[in-house]
């Protein structure tokens, strides 16, 4: 909870830092701020309560959802050092929104009210459309900033209109009201707008995680934004989102999961299948990290599908091996293709990997280790992510969606494995990579946590 | 302890290894020549103290939240494919004295790395550590083979990658099953598991643990990323594959799924069987029809992945008894007849049957070598692989006589293909390509000749090695009852 208000105050105090004259203030301001946010977050460690006339409710699982929102945060805004450095840039500006953005993206973690949610769930959206658009003079920026807002705007109106239902349905906003409602028996059929409401609410929020079929957005997005925000998008959006998701339908629809597990299970099982499929054919490695994004909501759908005491562990877990690697791999690729340009524009092409190997030996370690958490290799992070989700859904009996999801594995495996083959197998042009150790140490750093939760998952495990 | 140890050294030889990247060739090929040597001494150790009495193990927990150990220890099945493991690594280390590979750190570190996670799946006595070290192994020696491979290899070897990691996430459904069924995760309590498991369940985890390990060995019909692999990849790449991590299939049939899903194999386990002889006849015809010597020796260790596997499936200790020995002298003679092929391929640069012959004239000595291992390879009694497949044709024979009469087949067509390949290539007239054959070098004999010494050994003294397998593989038939 705290984080909104230290967050709301720095992203103001960032924009006129904006006006001092040497803008390399910036970069260490706010990653100082965002670390202020990171502490502040633990003051409602095992302090449990609701804030706000009861429009926000701190709790252990929020403030962990938090945490791996702000340290993703942190991360991808270390990574932009030396990316926003263009004249035409306006890093005041960017970081300021970031921060904003975070502020709606910790309201979705914690909300009690679903007003808060949506006002949350607006926050981060249209600071993401402006940062997605932010390359002003990148056609491709330009179309996709253009197209995520004109799709997310509707999946937003979606979503309030759903909301409204379902206060025509319970006579209250507040989730946990909702829920004491749900579980009165029922002398009459329920209202048809309860049901409608819980759909067109989890229609928007499942839009803002990119899971099919709500995913259209995502590859043309992901690859027209410039890779910093990407990577922001893909990391603190769609934990973000799942907070939002886990928390909905755990605090307030676990009455009424007959009805909707059904639903959630279709788009799972249609994420893994479109984005794994789909993400073979890709040549380029930002598309391939866009549909590895999707089939990857696929896999945390599974953990909502399984709703158990067990299941907020397993999605707070999963995103933050997926937010780790994910970093990891975004921030490769932002180092090796800022130098390999084509037509102007950074080529982020699989093949710009080729022979990373012998260019940067600690890149092309950093790419390996992150590509084989992803595909869920064991003694990595991404492995024991996908034992959760898989012992969510089979707790509840979901064995066959247990056996789809396998095989999507399997098949992520193949196109996971294209970026290790190219940096370790194929012959690359170019110099050597000179890194500076500041990427080295953030590099290192989400590498390290991989391997780490790898090999003793019970580090996040315990804390629930 | 003894058996950390066995895990430790090459882990740390390893890293030592990748931390000394730049020192010379020499230096890196003798840091894991002494590293390798090292563990085999510890296991050298270990097999001389052994005793059915003690247990050599550690268990430490590792994961609370999911009951799981780090738990290792050593009983006879597992000492013996220690010892195996221990035996041919340095082998495998020596017979690449003669080439130099680029980043030649890495790729002995690689080996090292494999050689660890060997040790931990042949101990490892946790389902869920079994697993990590079951993959684990795989991914060191697809980069050995995909990276230093012929120019085909990464297409090749990622088709093998792929296809045993699709295999392993089979066994990843049946761990996560029987987590979910709050079974233990110790290996030793997989017993007390399938007594708490219905038949239909014990009937899946069957088909899931099978198909996994069946990838693996390979057997029929999982077996097309073989032969490919096998010949593609550079020869120490072959020789870890055929050697040793084929042998962790069959390992883990043994060790996993017999006790846990013993109705299971009551059910489904005569079908295995009938596939993996279906197997075994197709691999040996198919070797009987190669030219080309890499690829023969590939489809004759198909065949012979199916005889144990078969073994193994029959659930009797003959079967069970039979492929453990035959799992030790199959991986000596593939190692050692990849070796030959190496070396033939290293001298007149042709892996053609047809191109070559009177290699013999030029070096009879390479030619005893081949002819003793070659004994081996085809059962001749006195030599490793008798005992082992008589022991498993009686095991499947007392199963099911028909299929035990069409397993003898591999006698007959186990020699047909073996004689072909000694007689066409050290037999006969020399021609232009094998006029300059030259000797065996000495580097060459110190890998031969422990294969030829452990190939008359085991035959000879069969019963050093059965006995101590003995007791721990009658724990395992207790354990399915």
């Amino acid at each position: 909870m705290y984080p909104i208000l230290v967050l709301s105050v720095t992203g103001l105090v960032t924009l006129f830092l904006g006006f001092l004259k040497s803008k390399k203030i910036l970069l260490p301001a706010s990653l100082f701020f965002v670390a202020i946010a990171f502490l502040s977050n633990f003051i409602d460690w095992n302090a449990p309560g609701l804030y706000f006339y009861d429009m926000l409710e701190a709790s252990n699982l929020s403030v962990l959802f938090s945490s791996i929102i702000l340290l993703s945060a942190f991360l991808v805004m270390a990574l932009s050092k030396g990316f926003l450095d263009d004249e035409h840039a306006q890093p005041a500006e960017y970081f300021a929104i970031l921060q904003f953005s975070l502020v709606g993206a910790i309201m979705m973690t914690n909300f009690q009210n679903l007003i808060m949610l949506f006002v949350g769930v607006e926050i981060l959206s249209v600071s993401m459309y402006i940062l997605t658009g932010s390359d002003k003079r990148n056609l491709r920026g330009n179309e996709a900033a253009l197209k995520y807002f004109l799709m997310g705007s509707f999946a937003t109106g979606i979503m309030l209109f759903g909301m409204a239902m379902l206060y025509g349905a319970n006579y209250t906003f507040n989730i946990s009201d909702a829920r004491i409602l749900l579980l009165q028996p029922v002398t009459d059929v329920r209202p048809v707008f309860l049901y409608v409401g819980v759909t067109f609410l989890l229609i928007g929020l499942l839009f803002k995680v990119s899971a099919a079929p709500f995913h259209f957005w995502t590859p043309d997005v992901y690859e027209g934004a410039p890779t910093i925000f990407t990577t922001f998008m893909s990391t603190v959006v769609k934990t973000a989102g799942f907070a939002a998701i886990y928390r909905i339908l755990e605090v307030s629809f676990s009455p009424i999961y007959n009805f909707w597990w059904v639903m959630i299970v279709t788009m799972a099982i249609l994420s893994l299948f479109i984005s794994n499929i789909t993400a073979i054919a890709q040549q380029s490695f930002k598309r391939m990290l866009a549909f590895s994004s999707i089939s990857h909501a696929g896999y945390m759908l599974l953990a909502v599908v399984g709703l158990n005491n067990k299941s907020g562990d397993s999605i707070v877990f999963y995103s933050l091996a997926y937010a780790l690697a994910t970093i990891s791999a975004f921030g490769v690729l932002m180092i090796v293709s800022k130098d390999c340009l084509v037509d102007g524009r950074p080529n982020e092409n699989i093949a710009v990997l080729n022979g990373l190997s012998k260019k940067s030996p600690f890149l092309a370690a950093v790419l390996a280790i992150s590509m084989l958490s992803l595909a869920g290799i064991p003694l990595t992070a991404g492995f024991w992510g996908k034992f959760y989700v898989f012992a969510d859904a089979a707790s509840r009996g979901h064995i066959w969606v247990l056996v789809i999801a396998i095989m999507m594995s399997a098949v992520g495996i193949y196109y996971y494995f294209k970026p290790i083959i190219a940096a370790y197998m194929k012959e690359g042009k170019g110099e050597n990579i000179r890194l500076s150790a500041f990427y080295k140490i953030i590099l290192g750093l989400t590498t390290a946590g991989s391997i780490l939760l790898g090999l003793f998952p019970d580090l996040i495990r315990e804390l629930l | 302890m003894l058996a950390l140890t066995l895990i430790l050294i090459p882990l740390i030889g390893s890293l030592v290894l990748l931390l000394l990247k730049g020192s010379s060739v020499s230096s890196s090929k003798n840091t894991a020549l002494v590293v390798s040597l090292a563990t085999f001494a510890v296991a050298i150790y270990a097999f001389t103290t052994f005793s059915t009495q003690t247990t050599i193990g550690v268990k430490y927990s590792w994961m609370k939240d999911l009951n799981i150990n780090f738990h290792i220890s050593i009983d006879g099945i597992s000492l013996l494919l220690v010892f195996l493991t221990a035996f041919l690594v340095p082998l495998i280390i020596t017979s690449t004295f003669k080439h130099t590979y680029k980043n030649h750190a890495s790729f002995y570190a690689l080996i090292l790395l494999a050689e660890t996670a060997l040790m931990g799946v042949f101990m490892a006595r946790d389902i869920f550590l079994f697993y990590f070290f079951y993959e684990a192994a795989l991914i060191p020696v697809y980069f050995i083979a995909a990276i230093w491979g012929g120019k085909d290899a990464p297409r090749i070897t990622f088709k093998m990658f792929v296809y045993t990691i699709f295999g392993s996430l089979f066994m990843l459904v049946a761990l996560v099953y029987l987590y979910m069924k709050g079974a233990s995760a110790d290996i030793d309590q997989l017993a007390t598991t399938a007594k708490l498991l219905s038949s239909n369940a014990q009937n899946l985890l069957f088909w899931a643990f099978f198909i996994a390990f069946a990838i693996k060995m390979p057997v029929l019909p999982f077996h097309t990323w073989q032969p490919d692999a096998y010949s593609e990849s550079p020869t120490p790449a072959t020789m870890l594959l055929s050697g040793l991590l084929s042998k962790m299939g069959v390992y883990g049939l043994i060790r996993i799924m017999l006790p846990l899903a013993p109705v299971g194999v009551a059910n489904w386990g005569q079908f295995g069987m009938i596939l993996s002889i279906i197997g075994l006849i197709y691999g040996s015809i198919i070797a009987i029809q190669q030219n080309n010597i890499k690829r023969l020796i590939a489809y004759s260790s198909f065949a012979h992945m199916g005889l144990m596997a078969a073994g193994v499936l029959s659930g009797n200790i003959n079967g069970i008894q039979g492929a453990l020995l035959q799992m030790v002298a199959h991986g000596v003679n593939a190692v050692g007849l990849f070796f030959i092929v190496k070396i033939i391929y290293d001298r007149t640069g042709t892996r053609d049957l047809t191109a070559l012959g009177g290699i013999t004239q030029k070096t009879p000595a390479l030619s005893i070598y081949f002819m003793i291992i070659m004994l081996g390879s085809v059962a001749l009694p006195l030599t490793n692989g008798f005992v082992g497949e008589f022991l498993l044709l009686k095991g499947i024979y007392d199963k099911n006589a028909w299929l035990g009469g069409f397993a003898g087949l591999t006698i007959i067509l186990g020699a047909v293909y073996m004689l072909r390949l000694m007689q066409r290539s050290m037999f006969g007239e020399s021609n232009d390509i094998t006029a300059k054959f030259k000797d065996v070098s000495g580097s060459e004999v110190a890998v031969l000749l422990p294969i030829v010494a452990i190939v008359l050994i085991m035959g000879l003294f069969p019963n050093v090695f059965l006995k101590i397998t003995e007791p721990a593989v009658n724990n395992i038939l207790q354990m399915m009852k």
